[in-house]
């Protein structure tokens, strides 16, 4: 049945990979592209990357990071279990640049999940450097290495990889004489905008994948707006994925932080609401 | 008995104000009864209403206390009557032609409408003769629900896709529930689920299944997809924090329930001092949903209030509400503080310089400008086509405006498929979107056979 968890694996400690039947959505999926689940009656919509797609068993692979109550929420369910609401496939399919033979891919922390299906697709040689805040999260390093030609990994604390940021590998990447025909980034908006403002120096057309916060995913209520080369762009309907040298990551980085202390109290809310449970 | 017009009763504002309960109680039989009295039966008000309901009629039986029978006469031309007597802009339709208001007051039709509606609807299902064809009604606003229905009725297996999670349209994200209560939408949608009526939610067509994939399934595919996308000023400090446009903030609090977050987990964004900026129904119901979740409201508008697009009635209970009106005013920069959260906006005084063609004033800048202080602005300056149908589509031609193209049967450039409501007329009104659909409808079933 549509919706339906058809199986669940965790990645880290708080990472859980799921396949999710929906045969419409699977066989209409193309790189790029994302859904908008609901995991109850009164829950939240949350955007989510599609991974992958198998067209013929009619599912589709998310990659979820527990960062609020919604995503949490959604890391308890199992395989059985139904999504109660499933939307997609949303935005524009990305597409490469013609003739692009060597791209880089650069991913850091939840960024590293929507990477992996654009590393996947791209047909020339893959260069992928991946970022996160130690070895627990960095996920999905089995399937970067099997689709990589080259996998660099870096942590802030050192526990796996180089220590330090994504920039500063790539940076060596570029001083040992590599190039590229083009870079795609994802990753948090000021890892984005640092790849960026790195690459711009460099001339390598950089793309990122947009993660502002949406509510309908259709273009209807306009929460996902910013300014790109001087005009609004839907994120939802236009995007997700830009050419980095357009978006205006000032925007972006403001109106991420509108919801910061409604955040933390949904989460104290089902916290308490919890421990009453448990307590009874 | 006095020959006044008599209103419903309404729940008194400060009251109101801290709840999304239906402001307006409706008429008792008493008052329905009084005021159909006042009617001269002379049918003046049927030219007013866009399906040409038998208004006398429908009165006559509520004069007789005959009400089963004013229930049906209404049916007959208006399948969602509990909905229209309660949001059509009455004052510009029926009631505007109502021999009465030449000197007087127009007889109160949408209430009378509404008290029929709500209390003498006849749950039965119309018996349906299956007739082998199949149709497909895109978007399930009061356009697609008119559609299925009639479809349904005529014998065909309809199937409704909704993009959204819930069923209904404007008349859940958008309409609040203190005008429109949910149960009301929802009464309507159940009696199609029982004739037979099939409803898929979060199918977004264009990206979930294409209109040529529905084309393969079904015999005709009728698209109402309403004018959802909204439009924005285009002027500095618009992508600030507290800056939103009208159908984020009525999604939120209507369709999400944000206003009893964190029970619902969807929050809002709020202020303490909102501008709204319009001067429609959208802008009405925003100011008034802001009203609802404690600030004080401004409502800013470029020209005079009597040229206001929102419904009388709507305006008043704004008043009442404390909304503030800022006529003549013109929103040309919003101010942001250090942190990029807005601080207030700067507007510019205009002046009438004359009537334009359509009735309204016609305005100039005066060049004076000044400050209002406000913590959050809500855009509500008008919406148009969302452009997903159009853009996963051969064959089906769209105006400048992002509006399908359709020819006087409501057929649109693209063989089999038929178009009604807002995403063939612009952001309209309810009973106009029905009155398309209904029209749609008649034509696939005239070449499809009942
Ligand atoms: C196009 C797109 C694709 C995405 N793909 C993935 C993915 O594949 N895997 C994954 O784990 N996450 C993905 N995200 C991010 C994911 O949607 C958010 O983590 C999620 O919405 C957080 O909701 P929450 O209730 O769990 O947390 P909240 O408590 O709401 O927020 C926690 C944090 O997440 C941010 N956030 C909140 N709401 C959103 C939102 N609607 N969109 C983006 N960020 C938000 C907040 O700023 C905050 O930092 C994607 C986002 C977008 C826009
Ligand atoms: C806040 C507000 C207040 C209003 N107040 C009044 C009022 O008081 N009186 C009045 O007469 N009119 C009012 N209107 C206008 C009225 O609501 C609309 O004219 C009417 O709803 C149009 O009906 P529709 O069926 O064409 O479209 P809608 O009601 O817009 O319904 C379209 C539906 O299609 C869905 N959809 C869109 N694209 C797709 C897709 N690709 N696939 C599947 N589904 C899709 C949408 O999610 C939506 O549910 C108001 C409008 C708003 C926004
Ligand atoms: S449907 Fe609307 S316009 Fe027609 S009679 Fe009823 S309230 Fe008036
Ligand atoms: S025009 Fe007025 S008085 Fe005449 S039938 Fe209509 S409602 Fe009654
Ligand atoms: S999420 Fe609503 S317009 Fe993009």
């Amino acid at each position: 049945m549509r919706n339906t968890i058809v199986s669940k694996e965790n990645l880290s400690e708080d990472v859980c990979s799921f396949i999710v039947e929906h045969p419409e959505i699977a066989s209409h999926y193309e790189p790029g592209q994302f859904v908008i689940v609901r995991v109850h009656e009164k829950g939240e919509r949350i955007p989510l990357t599609i991974v992958d797609a198998d067209p013929e068993k009619g599912t589709i692979r998310l990659v979820v990071q527990g960062v609020g109550l919604t995503s949490k929420l959604m890391n308890q369910m199992k395989a059985g279990d139904r999504l109660i609401d499933l939307l997609g496939p949303l935005g524009r399919p990305f597409h490469f640049p013609a003739d692009a033979k060597k791209g880089l891919f650069v991913g850091g922390g939840l960024g590293i999940a929507p990477l992996y299906p654009k590393v996947k697709h791209f047909e020339g040689e893959r260069h992928v450097t991946l970022g996160a805040k130690d070895a627990s999260h960095l996920i999905l390093q089995k399937e970067m290495k099997a689709a990589s030609f080259r996998l660099t990994l870096c942590t802030d604390d050192g526990s796996l990889g180089e220590k330090g940021l994504v920039t500063h590998a790539m940076q060596r990447l570029f001083d040992s004489g590599e190039s590229f025909d083009f870079c795609v980034a994802i990753g948090p908006l000021v890892m984005m905008k640092a790849v960026v403002e790195a690459n711009k120096a460099l001339g390598l057309p950089t793309f990122v994948s947009l993660n502002p916060i949406m509510v309908d995913g259709t273009g209807m209520c306009g929460g996902c707006r910013f300014e790109y080369d001087g005009e609004v762009k839907f994120a939802c309907v236009d995007g997700p994925v830009f050419d980095g040298f357009k978006v205006n990551f000032h925007d972006l980085l403001v109106r991420s932080r509108q919801y910061e202390k409604h955040e933390c109290r949904a989460l104290e809310h089902y916290r308490e609401k919890k421990s009453k449970k448990e307590s009874l | 008995m006095s020959s006044g017009r008599i209103t419903p009763r309404m729940r008194p504002a400060k009251e109101r104000i801290c709840d999304f309960e239906e402001v307006s109680l409706g008429y008792t039989e008493e008052e329905a009864v009084a005021e159909a009295s006042r009617c001269l039966l002379c049918g003046a008000c049927v030219k007013g209403c866009p399906v040409g309901i038998d208004i006398p009629g429908f009165i006559k039986a509520i004069q007789e206390k005959d009400f089963k029978r004013g229930y049906q006469i209404i049916k007959k031309n208006n399948l969602l009557p509990a909905i229209c007597g309660r949001v059509c802009p009455q004052e510009t339709q029926c009631e505007a032609m109502c021999i009465l208001g030449k000197k007087g007051d127009p007889i109160n039709i949408g209430a009378l409408e509404r008290f029929l509606a709500d209390h003498y609807a006849d749950e039965s299902i119309p018996r349906i003769n299956e007739n082998g064809h199949k149709a497909a009604v895109v978007g399930s606003g009061p356009g697609g629900l008119t559609a299925a229905f009639e479809l349904r009725r005529a014998g065909f297996q309809v199937t409704v896709y909704e993009a959204l999670h819930e069923l209904g349209g404007v008349l859940k994200y958008g309409i609040p529930g203190f005008r429109l209560p949910d149960d009301v939408v929802d009464r309507e949608i159940e009696t199609l689920k029982k004739m037979g009526v099939e409803f898929l939610t979060s199918f977004l067509i264009g990206k979930t299944l294409t209109i040529d994939e529905l084309l393969q399934k079904n015999d005709a595919v009728l698209i109402a997809t309403g004018a959802g996308l909204p439009g924005y000023l285009g002027i500095p400090g618009e992508n600030g924090i507290g800056v939103l446009l009208a159908n984020e903030l009525l999604t939120r609090v209507n369709l999400m329930k944000a206003y009893d977050f964190p029970r619902y987990d969807t929050p809002v964004i709020s202020g303490k001092k909102i501008v709204v900026i319009g001067g429609g129904n959208v802008a009405m119901d925003t100011a008034r949903v802001s009203r609802r979740m404690g600030a004080d409201v401004v409502i800013c508008y470029r020209r005079e209030e009597k040229d206001m697009p929102a419904r009388l009635e709507e305006r008043h209970h704004a008043k009442e509400e404390g909304i503030d009106f800022q006529v003549l005013t013109n929103p040309v920069e919003i101010l942001l503080n250090d942190e990029g959260r807005v601080r207030g906006m700067v507007v510019e005084r205009m002046k009438i310089t004359g009537v334009a063609d359509d009735g309204r004033s016609r305005i100039a800048s005066t060049k004076e400008t000044f400050e209002m202080e406000t913590d959050l602005v809500v855009e509500a300056i008008g919406q148009s086509p969302n452009k997903i149908i159009r853009e996963n589509v051969e064959k089906l031609e769209f105006d400048k405006k992002g509006r399908i193209v359709v020819d006087e049967n409501l057929k649109t450039t693209k063989d089999n498929v038929w178009a009604a409501g807002d995403i063939v007329s612009g952001a309209a009104t309810v009973i106009l979107a029905m009155g398309e659909a209904k029209e749609a409808a008649r034509a696939i079933v005239e070449k499809f056979g009942g």
